[in-house]
């Protein structure tokens, strides 16, 4: 099961090494890894999507990520609401043939372009990695050059809904 | 003109500049260490420059791994952070071992390793490692020090976060320039560690749901472990037991909380354990588990253990609890708090006479045993009974790691606390004699008994030189079978008795190299030389090394298989 662990980190040197060393320590798979500067200055914030077996190991990563020295506030934040985005890149091949159907696939998914090139486009893409997935298997036939993804940045959501029991929207 | 101007200034600041070096001898002082372990290098000289004159213990040990072993057997005894310095390079990457093991064994320890210059960190220059990269995933904490303002304040963290919480080693990278610098010196008043706040008390409801577990259970048992040493907790541990009649099994680190000889203890659990501790285990109903992390050699097969019990665990680190065992009932907290917590409850006592009956049962019918042949060499395990019976079991015992470490364990009672200084999570050979020499330096005037296998105490010999110049008088045991018996006896077992590299060929005399380091050697193959050997110099105020060749094929027993339940435990003898 996919789990969305955030963290609230020191923004000290080494900090994002001791985190990536302890899921490796522990056998741990880190599906992505984000981190930024959050609101408090020398703070940061940390979003990790893991792929686990069971919540009993969800809950000890969180133990142990609670563990660490720098780490001032962990939470699996799987099971409330969230807004989860991700942002992604694509460079992909045009042709003057295929230029206006890859204007009209952009629309739609609120995409942008953010630069052209002779034969190339650079899509802008943000959204939940669903979305993401979808455009990329839309746009694939047309050439992808290139693709980077920024992997899941995410948090609670302000308000959470008073029924949590068939919460079916906004999973990453 | 602007220089000279700058000169003048830096002249007048200069009575209250000192450099990183002295600033860090400060702040030992200020936090009362008594003793340092070490071994100086290019890169701590500015260091060790300043130690020269600081007025503070410093113990040259012969190779690293002796210095950090020492220290953490300082801090076993002592119960105070173990101090080392080593510099950079293989002088930091020779504490890697000790510190796997401190971090695996819970035991304070702060550590000082020099670095190279600031500006040349990163060119792989003379001596280099990447020693904070390399301990992130074997210390609790590490830093590495950029300003030299800041050594004040990383040392107090240091100290702080080593010794409160789940004790364990941090280590402070400090490179040479950064020592070497001066600048002016801000004491800290206090210290902000916003993501360290350990839970001490614990849960009130938490506590009430263990005390009603406990009057609803009709087979309670306790496992003991290292936990309420570090927690102090012996005292409450005993009387939680009695108030509310429950049998008490230890782990390997947990010996000595508990009184060997009282009605409700029932000995060692585990792989090497006593038949009727890994029965209660399997049997018991209800497992209060205070300060041990279920370890799989104490565990076995986890599908097998503790299978109708609910599990309750007290433990100061939240993630032990629920890590190898699933937990019903999880209280974090300092053991002793919990302990006091649940002794002022005072809940209705469980029906366990029957259950205590059983358990008495076992321990009849299995206790640990071995066979006596008359035309053998001399088994350990009787030499482990002379060692106790000769020291009044009031020693504080050190050993190595192997076949003689379990007979140590089985048939050395610790009577007390803070008496037992083994290497248990890591398995760590070679920590023995080092052990012993930090233990001595936090009690100087007990008994020190250092149990060696002829294979471990190789690894660190090297600092009988240590022995010898402060003449500790520890006692050095050699359990001499001429091979890595541990390694052996599971060749035997498990791989067709083929000694695969686990008998050695050849042997140094260690009497003899114990005299050519001016310590006291003396060889003994019978009970009769081994008796008079302990009773001539266990009184002596000196170091002695006794080298006792003993049974070649003698095995550790009983015995749980890997893979196999806590309740299938082969070698046990039934009466």
């Amino acid at each position: 099961m996919r789990r969305i662990i955030t963290l609230t980190v020191m923004n000290r040197p080494g900090v994002l090494n001791r985190i990536t060393n302890l899921f490796s320590k522990r056998n741990y798979n880190i599906e992505s890894i984000t981190v930024g500067h959050s609101e408090i200055e020398d703070r940061s914030r940390i979003t990790c999507i893991v792929n686990v077996e069971s919540v009993q190991i969800a809950e000890q990563i969180t133990k142990q990520l609670n563990k660490q020295i720098d780490v001032i506030k962990v939470q699996d934040i799987t099971d409330q609401s969230v807004v989860a985005r991700e942002l992604a890149l694509v460079k992909v091949a045009v042709l003057p043939a295929t230029r206006s159907e890859i204007y009209s696939l952009i629309e739609p998914f609120r995409a942008s372009i953010i630069d052209i090139g002779k034969d190339s486009l650079v899509i802008q893409l943000t959204g939940e990695t669903n979305k993401i997935e979808a455009f990329l298997e839309l746009i694939k036939p047309y050439g992808i050059k290139e693709i980077a993804r920024t992997g899941t940045t995410a948090f609670a959501r302000g308000t959470q809904p008073a029924d949590q029991g068939n919460r079916n929207y906004s999973i990453v | 003109m602007m220089e000279k101007a700058a000169l003048a200034e830096k002249e007048v600041q200069s009575n209250s500049r000192i450099s990183g070096a002295e600033m860090l001898i400060n702040a030992l002082k200020r936090q009362e260490v008594e003793v340092l372990f070490g071994y100086p290098g290019g890169a701590v000289l500015p260091i060790y420059d300043s130690l020269y004159h600081a007025g503070m213990k410093h113990v040259l040990s012969r190779h690293e791994q002796g210095a950090i072993h020492a220290a953490e057997g300082y801090a076993r005894i002592s119960g105070k952070p173990g101090v080392v310095i080593a510099t950079s390079g293989p002088g930091a990457t020779n504490l890697v071992t000790g510190i796997t093991d401190a971090m695996m064994d819970s035991l304070p320890l702060v550590i000082f390793t020099g670095q190279v210059g600031t500006g040349v960190i990163g060119t792989d220059a003379f001596q280099e490692a990447d020693i904070v990269g390399i301990t992130t995933p074997v210390t609790k904490h590490n830093y590495q020090i950029r300003d030299t303002k800041d050594i004040p304040r990383i040392v107090k963290e240091a100290f702080y976060i080593a010794s409160t919480g789940r004790p364990g080693p941090v280590l402070i990278d400090i490179p040479k320039d950064i020592a070497a610098l001066g600048d002016v010196e801000v004491e800290p008043e206090s210290i902000s560690l916003p993501g360290y706040q350990p839970t001490t008390e614990p849960n009130y409801l938490q506590i009430r749901r263990l005390v009603e577990a406990v009057s609803s259970s009709k087979k309670p048992l306790i496992l003991a472990g290292a936990g309420v040493l570090h927690a102090k907790a012996s005292k409450q541990l005993l009387e939680f037991a009695e108030q509310q009649q429950i049998p008490v099994v230890n782990t390997l680190l947990g010996l000595g909380t508990f009184p060997p000889d009282h009605p409700l203890y029932i000995g060692m659990g585990g792989m090497h354990g006593i038949y009727a501790a890994n029965m209660a285990m399997y049997e018991c109903d209800l497992l209060i588990n205070i300060g041990a992390r279920f370890d799989d050699r104490l565990t076995g097969n986890l599908s097998r253990f503790a299978p109708y019990a609910t599990v309750a665990h007290i433990d100061i680190d939240p993630a032990e609890i629920g890590k190898n065992v699933p937990t019903a009932i999880p209280v974090v907290g300092d053991a002793k708090q919990a302990l006091l917590q649940l002794v002022k409850q005072n809940g209705k006592r469980s029906d366990s006479e029957p259950w205590r009956k059983q358990i008495h049962a076992w321990l009849e019918e299995s206790p640990y045993h071995y066979e006596k042949e008359e035309s053998k060499a001399l088994k350990p395990q009787r030499v482990m009974e002379l060692i106790y019976e000769l020291s009044k079991g009031d020693a504080i015992v050190t050993t190595d790691v192997g076949q003689h470490q379990m007979w140590a364990a089985q048939y050395y009672p610790f009577k007390r606390p803070n008496a037992w200084v083994t290497s248990g999570g890591l398995g760590t050979m070679g920590f023995g004699l080092p052990a012993a020499i930090g233990a001595q330096m936090a009690e100087p005037d007990d008994l020190v008994i250092s149990i060696n296998g002829d294979g471990g105490v190789q690894m660190s010999i090297q600092e009988l030189g240590v022995i010898a110049e402060h003449n500790l008088p520890i006692k050095i045991i050699i359990l001499n079978n001429g091979s890595l018996g541990m390694v052996r006896q599971w060749q035997e077992i498990f791989y067709d008795s083929r000694y695969s590299q686990s008998v050695f060929a050849s042997q140094p005399s260690f009497s003899k190299l114990a005299e050519a380091y001016g310590i006291k050697g003396i060889d003994a193959r019978t009970e009769e030389e081994v008796k008079q050997a302990f009773t001539e110099e266990f009184p002596e105020h000196k170091p002695v090394l006794i080298n006792v060749f003993v049974e070649p094929e003698e095995n550790v027993y009983p015995m749980i298989a890997p893979g196999k339940g806590i309740n299938e435990m082969v070698g046990v003898k039934k009466r």
